[in-house]
């Protein structure tokens, strides 16, 4: 794969591209679903292609086909640097690279049990059973779980030198019940948005243990339909890692996009609070507040060996002690905003365009438990399991709804409520933080986001999210319809 | 390539060893993106498919491929077999789509040089939309999209057709202010760069240095894209799968929304863009799902159909063994008002152009929230008297157009792309909606 990769970058190099890049992929994808005890589908999936892009002038020019021969892949190289060429009917400053290191190499990420491997009877009773048993909770209107396995080899050459071939594996698992009411419907969850994912083998699923929890899950949602509304107000809130998690992907990681600082995304996903100007000044949060971007991170599903530019996965400073330090960035925004180049660039697949995506962006864990800040809490809320997300275009306005909600007072968990929801404004929000957890084993999570979406045509990117419990002091929660 | 003869490849290679059916499909997407004013990444894919099912005994399974040389088509059937075994007997299966004539929609809707933009007459439009606001920054893109698909199955079941879409979908803004023009079509000749420019240069001006509004329920006249968005949210409670399991807002021949709303699903209407079949090669049906505010159908595809007693109505979609069938083309009637002429009826309220980030809180009572988005507008005795930052709303989409809370429809239906399909709406005046939040939180 790396011949027709290096002649698609032969051509538009020919065709006068001043750099260009190709990646070969081929993206093996297995999706199983079960609803209430019935396996509903099962499909396997497979792409496989090239793509490759040029530079000519201030826009990169791209072109991707399915399965070329050598003179399709130099087709390919050609058109992308003749796309790249028309751009200068509307032509900006030349867009410059910033020099890394030019590596060839292979890289496996690290799996334990090949999900492949495991039988599809295996893998499609587990999710029968669960359903069976979330269903089997008098109330349960509809029991749903899910196993997805992506197998992805990519190889890389550049035309400074770079050949880089790259294996990785990913599977993720999910189960929810819903209660179906007169008047509402509620949903119970395993796991984060969606799931748990990782970039790792099927030892993720088995150490969910998703029949260990259904039966809870299934009881769960039955008693949200019974429960009290959650009462608006302004109280104390405290953060399930697996909400805390979407909260950091959402107000934190996609406003340190650099490609958003810099306007790009302007029309779509959109800007940035964010100026550089302020980069090492700006106060994002307390100081208890620490971020990282991390794509080394074992079995986080946002690590990789080298992202797909070539620069190798490294881990990035973002917020310390509160104070924004750092971005999400690659070779050619970095180069704008003369900054070192992040190794964050990402495509869904050998047909999209390579742009900034979040690596592993989380938080370094603290030294409280949630038990500490439960027991520290005098009015408050606990509030577990996203249910729905919703952020302005600069990510700084918020509202998130949770499945779960538990009143707090004087230091105890009380009543379930249902329909919690709080809204806020990310700086002052992240400002309010006052007790991390992490303080005890288990709390400090790699979760995953599979379903980030950016870019124009849409890409689904792949994101992890190390994350911890934590308590934010008075918050505004139960908006209502 | 030939796409029946690769159909037809397929069918031989799993011969008789099940229930079959395959679509085969190649394609193009083109998309020229600009911001800051300048043409930022310029792309271009040619794609290729086969979407296989199979059903042995009454166990079904699916699998997807853009390899289609014969070994690997031969591992797509061998893979899905295995995958098939494995399912328990479906009770519901409804059977192959028998043998079916289908209506083959005017092919004047399949426009080749949209198929094959070049990207210098995508980069033209760019330029003219950019050209209308030389002051200001411009951010967005041109696309256009083809494909051809073909479906056989081994009941002799076949349908074919081709389609094409074009559009320009951008902003202007200032310091202060972004506005949106778009334009969707079958045919990038269609697409006027110059007038979305426009107008949303002159929106961005005259959204420039907002003012807060304090949060609270405001009688609105919302533009097309808003509309269109609760079309996107709406659709799934038509879903037959999603009623039955009793997700649905849906309650048939009840008077959920006001008398002036008539939705309906027909991608056979001359401003749909898609083709005439369904994933399952059903044909589609013209499908009345909501006349005069009451509910009257819900839409199928052969294994709701079949749970339900009834026909399909041709909205199978890919993957729909999980989600149950979608309209995809929906319309919804418009009125005779001018947009001018909804405004001037409001004595206090806001002109809502676009949405943004919109979630639904449940599916059951459609409570959605969102923000407002490239231009809001506070409008005061009939007339706009300045723009106002950004509000976040939530709302009940379909409280909001509960009957006796929608005040006029407008003359300037649109067609507009949703998440899973279209939808061609026009602009609607609402007597109520819910804004929790502004720029302030």
């Amino acid at each position: 794969m790396f011949d027709v990769a290096s002649a698609a970058v032969e051509a538009a190099l020919a065709a006068g591209a001043t750099y260009a890049d190709a990646r070969a992929m081929i993206i093996t994808t297995e999706d199983m679903s079960a609803t209430d005890g019935i396996l509903e589908q099962v499909a396997r999936s497979q792409s496989a292609g090239v793509g490759v892009r040029a530079l000519v002038g201030s826009s990169w020019g791209f072109f991707a086909i399915p399965e070329p021969t050598d003179a399709q892949a130099r087709d390919a190289g050609e058109q992308a640097a003749a796309i790249a060429r028309a751009s200068a009917m509307v032509p900006g400053p030349p867009l410059e690279l910033s020099d890394v290191p030019v590596h060839q190499a292979h890289w496996d990420s690290a799996w334990v049990e090949h999900p492949a491997q495991v039988s599809l009877a295996e893998k499609g009773d587990l999710l029968v059973d669960v359903t069976n048993e979330m269903a089997s909770v008098e109330g349960v209107s509809v029991a749903d779980a899910y196993f997805v396995s992506w197998d992805t080899e990519k190889w890389f050459v550049s035309s400074q030198g770079h050949r880089i071939s790259q294996h990785l594996v990913e599977c993720g698992v999910a189960m929810s019940a819903t209660a179906v009411g007169e008047r509402e419907t509620q949903r119970r969850s395993f796991g984060g948005v969606g799931g748990q994912f990782g970039t790792r083998g099927y030892e993720l699923v088995r150490e969910a243990d998703l029949r260990g929890n259904a039966h809870r899950i299934g009881e769960e949602a039955v008693e949200l339909l019974q429960a009290p509304e959650c009462v608006p107000g302004t109280v104390d809130l405290i953060l399930g890692s697996e909400q805390l998690a979407l909260q950091i992907h959402e107000s934190v990681g996609h406003a340190i996009e650099l490609d958003r600082i810099l306007g790009w995304e302007a029309a779509f996903a959109g800007t940035s609070f964010l100026d550089l100007a302020q980069l090492g000044t700006l106060r994002y949060g307390s100081e208890l507040m620490n971020i990282t971007a991390d794509a080394t991170l074992p079995g986080a599903l946002g690590s990789f060996g080298y992202d797909d530019e070539g620069t190798p996965a490294q881990r990035v400073d973002i917020v310390k002690d509160g104070l924004w330090v750092g971005v999400l960035s690659g070779r050619d925004s970095a180069t704008i905003a003369g900054l070192p180049p992040g190794g964050m660039v990402r495509s869904d697949g050998y047909g999209r365009i390579p742009m900034v995506r979040m690596t592993n962006v989380g938080l370094t864990p603290g030294t409280s438990t949630l038990d500490d800040m439960i027991a520290a809490t005098d009015n408050g809320i606990y509030m577990e399991t996203n249910r729905s997300w919703s952020i302005d275009d600069k990510r700084l306005n918020f509202q998130f709804g949770c499945e779960m909600g538990r009143e707090i007072k004087h230091g105890t968990l009380g009543r379930v409520v249902r329909n919690p929801t709080y809204t806020g404004i990310t700086p002052q929000f992240w400002g309010s933080l006052d007790m991390l957890g992490g303080g005890k084993p288990g709390e400090w999570i790699f979760w995953g986001t599979p379903n980030c979406g950016k870019g124009q045509p849409e890409q689904v990117g792949h994101t992890g999210h190390p994350s911890v419990p934590a308590r934010f002091k008075g918050v505004r929660i139960g908006v209502r319809g | 390539m030939d796409l029946r003869d690769k159909a037809f490849e397929v069918l031989i290679i799993v011969d008789d060893r099940a229930e079959a059916e395959i679509t085969v499909g190649v394609g193009r997407t083109a998309l020229t993106r600009f911001a800051n004013s300048f043409i930022h990444q310029n792309v271009a894919e040619e794609k290729q498919w086969a979407r296989l099912k199979l059903v042995v005994d009454g166990r079904a399974a699916t699998g997807s491929s853009n390899r289609l040389d014969h070994d690997s088509l031969v591992r797509l059937v061998d893979d899905t077999l295995e995958s098939a075994r494995l399912r328990p007997v479906d009770p519901d299966w409804p059977g192959l789509t028998p043998p079916t004539a289908w209506l083959t929609l005017e092919d004047d809707r399949y426009d080749p040089k949209t198929h094959k933009s070049e990207p210098e007459t995508r980069a033209q439009v760019v330029k003219d939309f950019v050209d209308e606001g030389p002051e200001l920054r411009a951010a967005g893109y041109c696309a256009t999209r083809g494909w051809d698909t073909y479906f056989a199955n081994n009941l002799q079941h076949r349908a074919g057709g081709r389609a094409t879409m074009a559009a320009v979908d951008a902003i202007h803004r200032t310091a202060t202010s972004d506005s949106r023009g778009w334009q969707f079509a079958p045919s990038i000749a269609d697409i006027d760069g110059a007038a979305a420019g426009r107008l949303a240069a002159e929106r961005a001006r005259a959204a420039a240095n907002p003012v807060d509004l304090e949060p609270g329920r405001y009688e609105v006249v919302l533009e097309p894209a808003c509309v269109a968005d609760m079309m996107d949210f709406l659709a799934d409670g038509f879903n037959a799968k999603t009623y039955a399991e009793g997700r649905s807002w849906v309650k048939p021949k009840a008077a959920l929304l006001d008398e002036s709303i008539d939705i309906w699903d027909d991608v056979n209407d001359p401003r749909a863009i898609g083709v005439s079949f369904d994933a399952e090669g059903t044909p589609k049906a013209q499908r009345v799902l909501v006349r005069e505010g009451v509910c009257r159908a819900l839409v199928h595809d052969r294994r709701t159909a079949k749970r339900n007693g009834t026909r399909s109505s041709g909205h199978a979609v890919p993957g729909g063994e999980v989600s149950g069938p979608m309209p995809t083309n929906l319309f919804v009637g418009g009125g005779d008002q001018s947009p001018a002429e909804l405004i001037a009826d409001v004595e206090r309220g806001l002109l809502v152009t676009d949405f943004w980030y919109t979630r639904i809180l449940d599916p059951k009572t459609q409570v959605v929230t969102g923000l407002t988005r490239n231009g809001t507008f506070l409008v005061e005795k009939g007339k706009i008297t300045g723009a106002v930052r950004n509000l976040r709303f939530t709302q009940s989409y379909v409280e909001a157009l509960a009957p006796g809370r929608v005040l006029g429809l407008g003359d300037d239906a649109r067609l507009y792309e949703l998440w899973g399909g279209w939808a061609h709406v026009p602009s609607l005046r609402l007597a109520s909606w819910n804004f929790t939040g502004g720029a302030k939180g």
